[in-house]
Parts: C-alpha cells; structure tokens; sequence
C-alpha cells in the first residue's frame, strides 16, 4: 500500500488458511488471507460475525484452539528488529505454537485484548499478579518488586486511579471499563511492537467505549507500535485506523486506506456496509445487518462469497468461479467481478 | 473473617438440637424398643420370659419413661456431663464403646478422602487435557469398574489375595498384640501397616466420582477466556494450567468434604465389617438393629454434627482459596 511505504514493514500475512475440522465438517474460519502490518500503523479489521476476523488474529498469536482448529496454509512472517534496525525474520506458522520462541512473541512483541472484559482475567489472582506476571516471563533477572513497580506506573498509565491500591484489587472488584484497562495495561506491560484489539470495546456502553478508544489511540502514539483493531463498528474502525480491511466467510473483499475505502467503496460487500449505517445525522450507529443470512459456515461455494446476498450479482459469472483480489485503483484491493 | 466463622458457630447450635432431636426420635420411631428385642431374642434361645420379667427390665433400662423425658435425660447428660449414655447391648458406657472408635473412623475416612483426590485429581487433569484420548477412555472404563464394583466384594478379594499370597492378615487395624497396647511408635507404626488397604478401598469408593468432577469442571475452564489470556502473555502451558483453570477446577472439591466424608463413613460399613475394622459403621449397624437408642442416636447426632463442622470447614477453606467469595460474602 503506497500510503504505508515510508514505515518499514512489521508482519506480513501471505495467503492464510485456518480450518476448524468440525465432526459436522471442515469450516474455512480463514481462506487466503493476505495483509501486512507497519511498524507504528493502524489497520482496521471489520465484518460481520463470523467472518473469521478473531481467527486471523488468533493465527497470529498462534493461539488458535487446536484441536479442532489448525493454520493449514500460508505464512506469517515476522520482522523481529533489534536496537541497531536489524532484522531478523521468522515464519510464526514455522514454529511450534507452544515453543519458546513463539512465547517469547506473544506478550512481548504482540500484545492482545480481548472483548469480553468480565472473563478475560482470572477471578483467583489480583490483577497486579496478573499483569506483572507479563513482565516475569519475558524480562529475565527482573524482581517481583520491580516488576511490581513498573505495574504500579503502568496501571496508572491506562487510567486506574489509585494504582498502588488497586494493584492488589481482583477482577470483580473492578468495573468492566476498569477491567479492560487492566487488561490494556497487561498488553502493553512489556512494550510490544503490535497491539491487536479484538473487539475491546464491544461489550463497554459508549461513553466508556469513547474514553478507552482515546486511550488506546494515545497509547499507541506515545509506545510508536502497530495496531490492529478488529470491531463491528464501522465508525469505530474508521477513527481508529490508517486503512481497512474487509473480511466476509474467511476472505478480504476489500482493503484498502480509511479515506479511500470511506469515500469510494467498491465492493458491493462493503457498500452495503456502509448502507447499513444512518450517516444522516452523522451518528455512531452498531452495524446493522444485511438483507438475507449468512451461509452456512460448512458451505463450499464455488464462486464469490458473497454471490448470495448481493445486489449486483451476475448470474454465470459470480457463481462459477471465485474472483480474485484485484488492485483496481493504486492502493485499493477489491475482490469482485465487477472490477476485473 | 472471624465475624463470619463466629457466625456460622453460633449458627450451629439451633442445628445440632434440632439434630438431636431428629437422631433420638427417629431411632424410637420404629415398634418395640430394646426389651422387646431381648425377649424376643431370649426366646429364640428357647428361655421363657414372664411379664412381670420384662416390666422389670423396662424399668430397670428406663424405658417407662415418657419419651421427652428420656430424650432430655439423655441431652443434659451429654452437655452437662459429658456423658452419651448407657449401650444396653454392649452392657458398657456409650463414650467407652466410641472413645477410640470415632477418631478411628475419621483418621479412616479424612484419609481415604486424602487418598481419593490424590488419585483423582492427577488423573482428572490428565483427562481433562488428553480429552478423547486412550488414556481418557482407559480412565474413564477403569473408573466406571471401580464404581460398579461393591467396595465389599474388592475388600472379600483383597483380603484374602493377601492373606493367601503374602499370609498378612489385613483384618483389623492393629495386629493382636497390640490391640489393648497403650499408644507406643511400634504401635503406630502397626496401625499403619494395617491402614492402606481400608484406606484404598474407601478412598476408591470416592475416586471415581472425583475424576469426573475434576475432568468435567477442568474441561469447562479451559475454554474460558482468562486461559486463553494468560497463553496470549506466552506463558507455558504447564505453569498455564497449574496456575489458572485447575486451581479453578478443583476449588469446588472443597465444598464436597461436607458431604463426602460421612459418605464415607456410612457407605463403607461392609468394608469396615469385611476387614473388621474398629470404626462405628458396624457399630451403629448393629445398634439400629437392636434399638440400642442411646448408642445408636449418639453416633447418629456425632456423624451429624461433623457432618455440619466438616461443611463449615468446606466453607472457610473455600472462603480462603476464592477472592470472590472472601469480598463478596463478607462485604454485606
Ligand atoms: N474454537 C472454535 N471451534 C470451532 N469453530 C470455530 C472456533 N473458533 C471459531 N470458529 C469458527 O470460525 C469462524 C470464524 O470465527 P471468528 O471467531 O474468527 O469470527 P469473528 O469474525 O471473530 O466473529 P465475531 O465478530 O462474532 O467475533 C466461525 O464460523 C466460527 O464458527
Ligand atoms: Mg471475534
């Protein structure tokens, strides 16, 4: 993508394939996914429920529940950069999802939050044990006093007041917007290259969505890491990030930078996205859904995804073979027949 | 916390009379009494017993006595004086047939309650974490076995296995010489010796439904969110799995004692008459079937009464392990 040039490249997501093998059968959670992520930039993941979003990134994190779930094809490639700039690349999907070098990723060079905030952290420990236990695993020779410290500073950082107190709070003494974040603090304790927000603000009521979205939009200046930011919510992907991407049944229908793919969408996916919120009075509306359902997550369709519930489809051409994703416009990637 | 274990002590009092209530009527509620099962057994050894016989036996023994009052002799004796009354079986004071039974019985059963998670809970994880596998399903038909096979029947089997391969008698819980013996090492040493095999054998009674418990809340705990948290922190999954879903999983055990442990000690009356064992099971078999009533309730209202302080002890433990609880109760 043009606009993201100028920052060097972070992780680079080629032609993903995650399966669920099901008794009921194989679902295509992810199928041929393909994206990158630079250093300091923001990507937006939305689509409907379903859509495979939480498993791109679970891939990522290798965290993917397997059984039943397995990374079946592809690669991720990781540009793990030294202080001197130097890179070292590695295949995520190469190393053994419970090995140490993949540990060593998660937590520390990707951080993730997860959207429901009410089970996201264990009742038993306080959330001062939980998050410093981040700081334990990654930074050897680090006492459990220093890391205590360093909790204690970022949980003020994210917002907690009182941190020195409340470092010994557990979870259910906390509001859900206290709660997420902790988890925030939690994520980003060792300072990671990628902060991955799956939904974080989905189960939060709007004023608090709004005050953690600063947050994390501000965070994300200060720390200079990525973000990838997964939601529903068209508004709320929009404000969060540099380009967006369209995910339906496993797939990217389009993908493209925020302006662009606000102003001109082409798909017709995505336009009946951007149909389905009230934009009159400008307002931060939930996405409201399509005409027609989902098929069945089993299904094997033949051509495009989407053939059934669009409106501009092409009978014979759309149902026959799968589009490819095709940059139609320099920056812009669209998966359609209408565009070829 | 001391507020709250006061409480739950003061709570106790209205229960354990209520129990002792429940314990001594229901034990009179069955026709006849004591004197009437001596002479009917006095007849069937061909002795011939006159009325004027059997009245003096009932006074003699007390019976003649309205009901509440028996009840109230035998209630003061044991709060005023400590003492549970007379076994008119036995011919002996109630607190001399169960001084040393009852802290037998329950050395036995806390122990085979020790025993059965130490089994249980490995094996629950194991299960829990290998779902579907051999080892899963081998668990699974071994413990179906265990339930289905009468605790009796192994002990018969046991028993004698020992007795004829190893000739070790495993009757009893100490060996002859030391049966009277004041309490010495050699003689501990000897209990112990005696002490496994009843102690497997009422703690297998246990462990098969304790591996399911553990297997099934595990099970639930491993898709919940936090797990998946604490490995997106790249923890390993064994310091992942002791630290988060099992102490999860194995915190509702503690809520168990209360119930399990008198469990064990009535459910295993025909282990403890098999392997002769000196605990109350047999004693209270024996009791109920003679209408002993001041023995029989006594060891009714004891069984209860730790039935209530092992649920209380549940209680604090649980108290202790989960913050939820510890904040949540204790706020109001
Ligand atoms: N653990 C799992 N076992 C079986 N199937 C799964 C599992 N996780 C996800 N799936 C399937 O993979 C597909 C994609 O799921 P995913 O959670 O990625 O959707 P999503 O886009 O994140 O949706 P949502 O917006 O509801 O979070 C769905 O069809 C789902 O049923
Ligand atoms: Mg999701």
């Amino acid at each position: 993508m043009a606009a993201s040039a100028n920052n060097p490249l972070l992780i680079e997501v080629k032609d993903l394939q995650t399966y669920f093998f099901l008794h009921e059968g194989t679902v295509r959670a992810v199928d041929g996914v393909s994206f990158n992520i630079y250093e300091g930039r923001s990507l937006g993941v939305i689509g409907e429920s379903g859509c495979g979003k939480s498993v791109t990134a679970q891939s990522m994190m290798r965290i993917v529940p397997s059984p039943p779930g397995r990374e079946v094809g592809g690669s991720i490639l990781m540009y793990l950069r030294d202080g001197n700039g130097a890179a070292e690349v590695v295949d995520v999907l190469k190393l053994p999802a419970g090995g140490p070098k993949m540990r060593s990723i998660r937590g520390q060079q990707i951080g993730m939050i997860f959207q429901e905030p009410m089970t996201s952290l264990s009742p038993l420990h306080t959330i001062g044990d939980q998050i410093s236990e981040n700081i334990l695993i990654h930074e050897k020779g680090v006492t459990k006093k220093e890391a205590r410290e360093r909790t204690i500073e970022m949980l003020g950082r994210v917002g907690i007041p009182r941190p020195q107190r409340l470092v010994d709070a557990y979870p259910h003494q906390l509001s859900g917007g206290m709660r997420q974040r902790a988890m925030i603090a939690m994520a980003l304790i060792c300072g990671p290259r990628l902060l991955i927000g799956d939904e974080p603000t989905t189960a939060l009521d709007v004023t608090i969505e709004a005050q953690i979205l600063d947050l994390i939009k501000k965070l994300q200046a200060d720390l200079g890491m990525a973000l990838m930011y997964i939601s529903h919510d068209l508004a709320v992907v929009g404000e969060m990030s540099d380009e967006i991407m369209v995910m339906y049944l496993g797939q990217v229908m389009e993908h493209s930078t925020t302006d662009e793919i606000f102003d001109n969408p082409l798909h017709p996916y995505t336009v009946a996205l951007w149909r389905s919120i009230p934009t009159i009075e400008g307002k931060l509306e939930r996405l409201v859904p399509i005409s027609g359902s989902l098929p069945s997550p089993f299904a094997v369709l033949p051509g495009c995804r989407f053939f059934s519930r669009c409106d501009r489809r092409i009978p014979g051409v759309c149902d026959a073979a799968p589009p490819p994703l095709k940059e139609v416009v320099p920056g812009h990637l669209v998966r359609c027949f209408l565009y070829q | 916390m001391l507020l709250y274990i006061i409480r739950r002590l003061l709570m106790l009092i209205p229960i354990l009379i209520l129990m002792s209530m429940v314990a001594f009527f229901l034990i009179e509620l069955p026709p006849g009494d004591y004197v009437s099962f001596r002479i009917q057994q006095l007849k069937m050894s061909g002795v011939e017993v006159s009325e004027d016989e059997a009245q003096r036996l009932m006074i003699q023994f007390g019976l003649d006595k309205p009901l509440p009052l028996r009840y109230w002799q035998w209630v003061s004796g044991i709060v005023l004086r400590g003492n549970w009354g007379w076994s008119l079986q036995w011919n002996k004071s109630v607190n001399e047939i169960l001084s040393e039974r009852i802290p037998m019985t329950m050395v036995i059963s806390f122990s085979a309650l020790i025993f059965s998670w130490m089994i249980a809970v490995p094996i629950g994880i194991y299960s829990a974490t290998h779902k579907y596998s051999i080892g899963d399903y081998l668990f699974t038909f071994l413990g179906f076995i265990g339930v289905a096979t009468p605790g009796f029947l192994l002990a018969l089997i046991m028993a004698w296995l020992l007795f004829t391969q190893l000739g070790f008698s495993a009757l009893g819980l100490f060996s002859k010489e030391y049966l009277d013996a004041p309490w010495s090492w050699a003689k501990f040493v000897d209990l112990l010796k005696h002490l496994w095999l009843p102690l497997i054998l009422v703690g297998l009674s246990n462990t098969a439904g304790t591996i399911r418990v553990v297997r099934n809340n595990l099970l639930d705990e491993l898709n919940k969110q936090y797990v998946i948290t604490a490995r997106a922190k790249g923890l390993s999954e064994w310091k992942l799995l002791f630290k988060y879903p099992v102490r999860m999983a194995i915190n509702p055990l503690l809520s168990t004692v209360s119930w399990v442990l008198p469990g064990l000690v009535s459910s295993t009356v025909l282990i403890d008459i098999v392997l002769s064992l000196q605990t109350v099971g047999p004693v209270l078999l024996r009791a109920t079937l003679a209408q002993d009533m001041y023995l029989a309730g006594s060891i009714v209202l004891i069984l209860s009464a730790l039935t209530v302080i092992g649920a209380l002890i549940g209680d604090i433990l649980l108290v202790l392990v989960d913050p939820r609880i510890r904040f949540g109760r204790l706020a109001k």
